[in-house]
């Protein structure tokens, strides 16, 4: 395959009766010349770094490296085991875990760029929680992330998935989409409703700028990452529940990718404009670096 | 691409070009030090990595790979205490270095032997990386290969000696980019050449041994 559109891969995957993840795992072996098994270690390999991302993120007394963020994780964390808040125990389960990883980056932990450390909460966000609560196996999970990386490869290639050509849309958004069609996949949907769940989620995330206060990937970047888990559960959900996206994915990244090319410079991760440009955000940067022209 | 560009890789955060791609540039140093321990690391820092190098950890990221640390391990974040236990001195100046990319670090390291050694260049986004000088002389490469730079007097026959070297005795090396530069006319000059696979057994003491050369670094794609 080519990833360079969804239709084919919606395509290989119906003609093969297979799932996404199934014709995906087949096709990267042949082109990477090792077996499926071999693919499917280091897939979990990553899978296993995204578990323990979200386990030290959740530390108590966790700091980011600028000293700005840091106790997000292990607040929700907290908060989930509570009551399970005003979402329900499951989704601010999510919510602690995506903010987990995104501060474990902050705080120079390892962490697996998915596709890029601004956006790595999202994926873990969704599978680590699903494998967490039981609701699947660790199997189906790793399997589901080839699902999301063929989402990502497509979008790479037709748009963009760098915050400075796109804006956040290309890095939150494109994670988003790509956990939305892992999910949906999970859920027992055709590869045709993981393909709707993608155009769903790029539809909500359309024309999100990328803004970070210091240049930092800390905020907003890290509360974006929970906003692209939302999207991606609820348009998996959507979808499950006959609702189609209208839109089709591919087109939807192509708007994507013009939406991020019609951005202003300011709004491309340069720090000029948005939350960046506002007067705490300005009193942040120089608590952070001081003053400076 | 495949797709564990995608899902992957597996780093330490927070910042693909201010962390991963500043380890690798230490990781360069690291090459041309060549087995030396460093005694004193003196790194200057260039637009936006001399604003915002704390918050990113650009400057453990840089020591790091000085060290010889890949942009996976954990140890980065220790750097500094690492730096301390192994006698390393250290210091970050944030400078201006005039018509560079703005994610410049030059790296000047003194080893434990009395010699120095500078390697300059920029983290262009996505842990790629862009050398430009090492040690005082222009250079162009990007560590994705492996590079071999080959120190010698400016003068002829010399670029054809060490070709015809690895042609008769490494016949399996195949040279994908060749470069030469050179100041001034009949002085130092340096040849860069990328090459596919790993270089064979003896082939770097080889070159050494040919007559103009004066040294030959091996940077080993990183």
């Amino acid at each position: 395959m080519f990833y360079e559109s969804i239709e084919e891969i919606v395509k290989a995957a119906e003609d093969a009766d297979l799932r996404i993840s199934e014709a995906v795992l087949r096709d990267q072996a042949a082109q990477m010349e090792l077996s499926e098994e071999e693919v499917y270690l280091q897939m979990e390999e990553n899978f296993d770094v995204m578990c323990e991302s979200v386990r030290k993120g959740q530390a108590e007394g966790l700091r980011s490296t600028s000293g700005l963020t840091g106790p997000e994780g292990f607040l929700m964390a907290l908060y989930a085991k509570g009551s399970g808040g005003l979402s329900g125990s499951f989704m601010t389960g999510v919510m602690a875990r995506t903010l987990a990883v995104s501060c474990c980056n902050a705080s120079m932990g390892k962490i697996v760029a998915a596709p890029t450390a601004g956006s790595c909460g999202i994926l873990p966000g969704c599978l680590v929680s699903l494998y967490e609560e039981g609701k699947y196996s660790k199997k189906e999970l790793v399997m589901a992330a080839f699902t999301a990386g063929a989402v990502g490869m497509v979008i790479a290639s037709r748009a963009t998935i760098a915050g400075s050509e796109g804006g956040c849309q290309a890095e939150c958004g494109a994670a988003g989409a790509m956990a939305a069609a892992a999910l949906a996949e999970l859920g027992g949907g055709s590869p045709r409703q993981c393909a709707d769940a993608c155009s769903i989620v790029l539809a909500c995330q359309m024309g999100l700028v990328c803004d970070p206060v210091a240049g930092l990937v800390e905020i907003p970047c890290i509360k974006r990452n929970v906003s692209g888990v939302m999207n991606a559960f609820a348009a998996a959900d959507m979808v499950l529940a006959g609702i189609p996206a209208y839109i089709p994915a591919d087109e939807a990244i192509d708007a994507m990718g013009e939406v991020g090319r019609d951005m202003p410079r300011q709004l491309r991760e340069t720090s000029l404009g948005g939350l960046a440009a506002t007067p705490t955000g300005e009193k942040l940067r120089e608590k952070v670096f001081g003053k400076n022209d | 691409m495949n797709v564990f560009d995608i899902i992957g890789p597996v780093m330490i955060g927070p910042s693909s070009s201010h962390t991963a791609g500043a380890l690798r540039l230490g990781k360069v140093a690291m090459k041309v030090l060549d087995g030396r321990e460093p005694s004193e690391v003196t790194v200057e820092l260039s637009g936006s990595f001399a604003k915002t190098y704390r918050g990113h950890g650009t400057d453990r990221a840089l020591l790091a790979g000085i060290m010889g640390y890949k942009s996976n391990d954990e140890e980065i974040k220790d750097a500094f205490e690492i730096a301390k236990e192994r006698g390393i001195d250290y210091r970050f100046i944030s400078t201006e270095i005039p018509g560079t990319h703005p994610n410049t670090a030059r790296i000047t390291i003194k080893s434990k032997d009395g010699s120095v050694i500078t390697v300059q260049g920029a983290s262009i986004g996505g842990g790629n990386i862009r050398v430009d000088n090492i040690n005082g002389l222009k250079v162009d490469f990007n560590g994705d290969h492996n590079t071999i730079l080959i120190l010698h007097q400016d003068r002829p026959g010399v670029i054809a000696e060490v070709t015809n070297l690895m042609r008769e005795k490494f016949s399996d090396v195949n040279i994908g980019n060749f470069r030469l530069t050179r100041p001034v006319k009949g002085g130092h000059a340096l040849m860069t050449i990328e090459i596919d696979a790993v270089p064979p057994e003896g082939m770097i003491e080889e070159l050494r041994k040919l007559d103009y050369v004066l040294n030959v670094i091996l940077i080993k794609s990183i």
